[in-house]
């Protein structure tokens, strides 16, 4: 049956998820978008922020969000050093189209194995005093366990936009991008800012991490049903476009959220295959391409 | 040309022979763990070489491999349900429906940059599983059972038949792989994977060889993917999509080496063989990583596999 209650939920719910998978794709559209590196590994690593945020969480009762939050410098950490392996690997040997992309696929390949390993392949979930809650503003019911994870994917949207818009590195880091050569005309060094840059990207991977787990219950192989969804925000956001990612991503999340309520939940991976396809077929630089 | 025609016969003579000789063999070696094994190792050789017609002679990655295997299984699955086709005819249009899966995903992806077909292959599997799930004439999410025929001509027993038809497919899609190796589309796709912008300007019509190299890369996964229920007896999405069959068939050439036809059966063998061995002495998730670091340590160690390793051996001997 058609309510507007129901479609206004759905749209409410849509919003706050498509929030969350802005920051999902956040480092996927440094790290693909800006910096040409295919890092398909991407949604393992938030996997892994997942589980480890659960550990802190059940060792010592951490909120969520702290815990990605102080995961960031290791995230950063494990960054520079995984592009530092295939710069000199594959980017620098002009290898990164088969064997950087085979790389990238093994390193998910192990990191879901080895989460497998250490955690076995039951759901894990977080607790804490307010994700069973939820605000209500007339008939549409907003979950904490939805509008936590967005507004903190908007405040860090917002620093890292900031970071890259205002500052010198941020600024170095758009112009690798654009330019490569003029970058090292200038006296700076690409793969130094490259380094951070990758480091950055899987920094921010922590806190989506967290706030994955936030949201629902979390498995090991999680991570390849959201393969399709962070790249299918990249490419739709225009490959880059920071404003665009967040765009691409609120209008996924509604899209989901609408095929969900509407047909049923088992369908809403398909639609992020959709986007992509259709995206790839009728306009491949998306919305705000360059 | 005399000469060509010699190594050509030489080839086919060796594929014979063993043909030949595995199928008398059935009728002697009565262990049928030999046999079921082997069987993976042999889907193992069809899947690797599918793979590198693409990945290895054009340079194009394909992470949809347990996508275009599914399509042949659940091709087979539905012919069979529908229509009780005998094995032969549930190969062949396995193949074809997974050789047209391929033709679309390749046409929608490849007049772009490479990365992005890699990207599709990659949500293709995701999105057919979805659709698979959710489709209840083939069993959905809880999977389905097909039963095996009771009788069998010729072989003591159904896997030893089983064993026999997958070493006939695995030789001959190895055939076509040597076949596209040596031939004029062989060298227009090596021409891509070089460098594709001087190939068009060469004036090797890319589109039209990429779109073939995907088609028959597709076509013989869904080949390998056909006859599997009957092996397995119950089929269900997860198993079918499993991305063990998607590391496999990349980790495979790219460990025995991707420019040569005989490069992933080198790998395939080994590893698959490796993998039997493992999954029995050491546990299975352990075997997994096993392949996983291996799969990294070649690509970053090791760019040519095998095949350059020894190369690079005999080189140094003679140099």
């Amino acid at each position: 049956m058609f309510s507007v209650d129901l479609l206004a939920n759905a749209v409410v719910a849509g919003v706050l998820l498509g929030g969350f998978y802005a920051i999902v794709a956040l480092g996927l559209t440094i790290a693909f978008g800006q910096l040409d590196v295919v890092n398909i590994a991407h949604p393992a690593f938030i996997i892994v922020g997942s589980f480890v945020t659960f550990a802190i969480n059940q060792s010592l009762g951490l909120d969520p969000v702290l815990c990605g939050l102080l995961l960031t410098p290791v995230f950063f950490a494990v960054g520079v050093a995984l592009y530092s392996v295939y710069y000199s690997s594959f980017e620098r040997r002009g290898d990164e189209s088969l064997r950087g992309l085979a790389f990238f696929f093994g390193i998910m390949f192990i990191v879901e194995v080895l989460l497998i390993i250490v955690y076995g392949v039951d759901y894990r979930l977080v607790e804490t005093d307010y994700i069973g809650h939820s605000i209500h503003l007339g008939g549409i019911g907003i979950p904490y366990r939805l509008l936590v994870p967005f507004l903190v994917s908007a405040v860090v949207f917002g620093g890292i936009y900031l970071y890259l818009s205002r500052t010198f590195i941020g600024r170095a880091i758009l112009a690798v991008s654009q330019d490569r050569l003029a970058l090292q005309l200038m006296g700076a060094n690409p793969v130094r800012i490259k380094q951070l840059a990758f480091g950055i990207a899987l920094a921010t991977t922590a806190v989506a991490g967290s706030l994955l787990i936030m949201i629902g219950p979390v498995e090991p192989s999680l991570g390849r049903v959201y393969i399709g969804r962070v790249f299918a925000i990249v490419v739709l956001g225009g490959m880059g476009s920071i404003g665009g990612t967040f765009v691409a991503a609120l209008l996924l999340g509604v899209v989901e959220s609408l095929i969900s309520t509407f047909y049923g939940p088992s369908w809403a991976p398909a639609v992020a295959f959709g986007f992509l396809l259709i995206t790839l077929a009728l306009r491949p630089a998306g919305l705000f391409g360059r | 040309m005399l000469f060509d025609r010699i190594r050509f016969s030489w080839f086919w003579l060796c594929c014979v022979v063993l043909l030949v000789g595995v199928t008398l063999a059935t009728q002697v070696i009565d262990n049928d763990f030999l046999f079921f094994a082997g069987y993976l190792v042999l889907t193992f050789v069809v899947l690797a070489t599918a793979w590198n017609i693409l990945g290895g002679f054009t340079g194009y990655v394909n992470f949809g491999s347990a996508a275009f295997f599914a399509v042949g299984a659940y091709s087979s699955i539905v012919l069979h349900k529908a229509f009780e086709l005998p094995m032969p005819a549930l190969i062949v249009i396995a193949g074809l429906v997974a050789g047209l899966v391929g033709l679309g995903t390749g046409y929608l992806t490849l007049r772009l940059q490479g990365v992005f077909f890699a990207i599709a292959t990659l949500a293709l599997a995701v999105v057919l599983e979805t659709f698979i799930t959710n489709w209840e004439y083939v069993g959905g999410a809880a999977g389905t059972y097909v039963i095996p025929p009771s009788e069998v001509y010729f072989f003591g027993s159904f896997i030893e038949a089983m064993f026999c038809l997958m070493l006939l497919l695995a030789v001959l899609s190895v055939a076509v792989s040597r076949y596209i190796n040596q031939s004029k589309i062989g060298r227009g796709l090596a021409a891509i994977r070089d460098d594709e912008l001087a190939a068009e300007c060469m004036g090797v019509p890319t589109l039209k060889l990429k779109l073939i190299s995907t088609t028959i890369s597709g076509a013989l996964m869904g080949v390998a993917g056909a006859p599997y229920p009957f092996y397995v007896t119950y089929i269900d999405p997860i198993s079918a999509f499993n991305l063990t069959w998607a590391v496999n068939s990349i980790a495979m050439p790219l460990i025995g080496g991707t420019t040569t036809w005989f490069g992933p059966v080198i790998g395939a063998l080994l590893l698959g063989t490796m993998q039997q061995w493992a999954q029995v002495t050491i546990s299975s998730e352990l075997n997994l990583l096993l392949v996983g670091v291996m799969l990294v340590a070649f690509v970053v160690l090791a760019p040519h596999g095998i095949v350059g390793l020894v190369r690079k051996l005999f080189a140094k001997k003679e140099g």
